[in-house]
């Protein structure tokens, strides 16, 4: 296929990707908070609910685009936007499969990480632009949960790139083929604090993401709705379509680094297209269920107080993946045969 | 410094614990009932609006219209009127009003019919903008039922 001609189809791609996820996220949230809680959820609107993120969509968008007396209109327009293009930008490097990545980029992690900080700043941007008092005390602590909880993330990032020497998210991924135990989160052999690094690294994506119980940016109950308090319409459903395309981003980054990628846990491979939708499914697979547990997690822990969330990340995380950064290149220099 | 992991550990162990638990939940069956299609069936000792109980060949009410219901009422809320008719022994009942509005279902009316011609019913959906709607015509609610 052409080279441009490929480009635009992974554009496309890419965006109904990232659109259809944060509906469906959002009645896939629904139905779980549902069911964890014991009750249906979402079932008028078609078949199970399944027309409700439609239903939900035309809602938001009819409301009128209203700005707020005191609004910064340029930060406040542009505040969400800040959110959800680094988001669908960092989908560009991810790969679904072997051959099924838009771009191959030898920096792919680095610039998600890159991307992934745009997100705080229009988080930051919004509440202040809103020209809100909750607003911008929410966008206050965002950016330092954000400050606290980069730092882990990106020193297990860093441990991952010494295990696999690249950041090209593909090789990352070719590097765990075999059996299941070649995924990096089994490989007590390359550092014995492995499943504890995915877990700091997963713990990480939801302070990261903004996600219970680390939403300090929402904080409904204290923030009224923290920085998104002033948007109207489409201008908070933009933000939740960017919020949830991080979620998937970060799980995505996850499974990548941790639970080997498009790698079945098997070491079978077909070749050719077949191999494609092979590679395919299991990262779709994986992806799910590490979003579903990032949903389970929001309807079972409350939100936590915001010292206790700086603790964690200062006190534990960043020690302990500190801690594993040490213990991994101490493994891979003393034991350099594995 | 052991104070430190232990805290870490127990803590982490009791966040599966809590996941665990919702998960369980998950798996488990709904518990909430689909109120306006579905109804749940009233206990047998709730008090609903008082009904009149038709006689089981006739379907006609009980009542032989003796006006105790009425005069026991604390809050004036039944009247009822009756007549004689040709061929049937005692009165028949001809109107039964219940001024629901005032209604305190204290059960003295049900109490003191001694011809089992009256009971709580087990309506509940009874929401209405009206107060014309709580003045219930018995008589009227009995045909509706059979
Ligand atoms: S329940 Fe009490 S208040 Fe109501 S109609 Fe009977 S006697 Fe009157
Ligand atoms: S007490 Fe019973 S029988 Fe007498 S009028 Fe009332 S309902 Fe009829």
């Amino acid at each position: 296929m052409p080279e441009p001609f490929r480009v635009i189809l992974f554009i496309i791609f890419v965006m109904a990707f990232a659109g259809l996820n944060a509906a469906y996220l959002v009645w896939c949230e629904r139905k779980g908070a549902g069911h964890i809680q014991r009750r249906i959820g979402p079932k008028e609107v078609g078949p199970f609910g399944l027309l409700q993120p439609i239903a939900d969509g035309i809602k938001l968008m009819t409301k009128q685009l209203f700005l707020p007396k005191g609004a910064d209109p340029i930060l406040f327009m542009a505040a969400p936007l800040m959110v959800m293009v680094p988001a669908i930008m960092s989908f560009m490097v991810i790969p679904f499969s072997e051959t099924f990545v838009a771009r191959e980029v030898n920096i792919g992690l680095l610039m998600i990480f890159a991307f992934a900080s745009v997100n705080v700043l229009g988080l930051l941007l919004g509440g202040w632009g809103s020209g809100n008092k909750y607003a911008v005390i929410a966008a206050a602590r965002c950016v330092s949960q954000n400050i606290a909880y980069e730092i882990p993330m990106l020193v297990t990032a860093i441990t991952m790139v010494m295990v696999t020497n690249t950041m090209n998210l593909n090789e990352i991924v070719r590097s765990q083929a075999g059996w299941f135990f070649h995924w990096h989160i089994f490989r007590l052999d390359i550092s014995l604090l492995m499943p504890v690094a995915f877990l700091i690294f997963f713990v990480c994506t939801l302070a990261e993401t903004n996600r219970a119980p680390f939403d300090m940016a929402e904080a409904e109950s204290e923030l009224i709705a923290g920085a998104y308090t002033e948007y109207p319409g489409m201008g908070f459903g933009v933000f939740f379509m960017g919020e949830y395309a991080n979620i998937v981003i970060g799980c995505a980054l996850s499974v990548i680094l941790f639970l080997g990628g498009w790698q079945s846990p098997v070491p079978f491979h077909p070749a050719g297209f077949l191999g494609v939708i092979w590679g395919l499914f299991w990262f779709l697979t994986k992806l799910y269920a590490l979003i579903f547990t990032v949903i389970w997690i929001r309807w079972t822990y409350p939100r936590t107080q915001f010292y206790v969330l700086l603790n964690l990340s200062w006190k534990v995380l960043i020690p302990i993946s500190l801690f594993n950064l040490i213990l991994t290149a101490l493994q891979i220099k003393i034991f350099p045969w594995l | 410094m052991s104070g430190y992991f232990k805290e870490l550990i127990s803590g982490t162990k009791s966040l599966f614990i809590g996941l665990g638990i919702t998960g369980k939940y998950f798996m488990e069956p709904v518990v909430t009932m689909q109120y306006p299609m579905e109804h749940v069936e009233m206990t047998p000792r709730f008090r609903g609006h008082i009904e009149l109980i038709p006689d089981e060949e006739t379907g006609e009410p009980k009542c032989i219209v003796c006006g105790m219901c009425q005069k026991g009422c604390p809050s004036k809320c039944i009247s009822l009127e009756g007549e004689k008719r040709e061929g049937v022994k005692g009165k028949v009942l001809t109107k039964y009003i219940l001024n629901f509005t005032t209604c305190s279902l204290c059960g003295q009316c049900v109490e003191s019919c001694k011809f089992g011609a009256l009971r709580f019913s087990k309506d509940y959906n009874l929401a209405s903008p009206r107060k014309e709607d709580f003045i219930f015509d018995l008589i009227k609610r009995l045909k509706e039922k059979s």
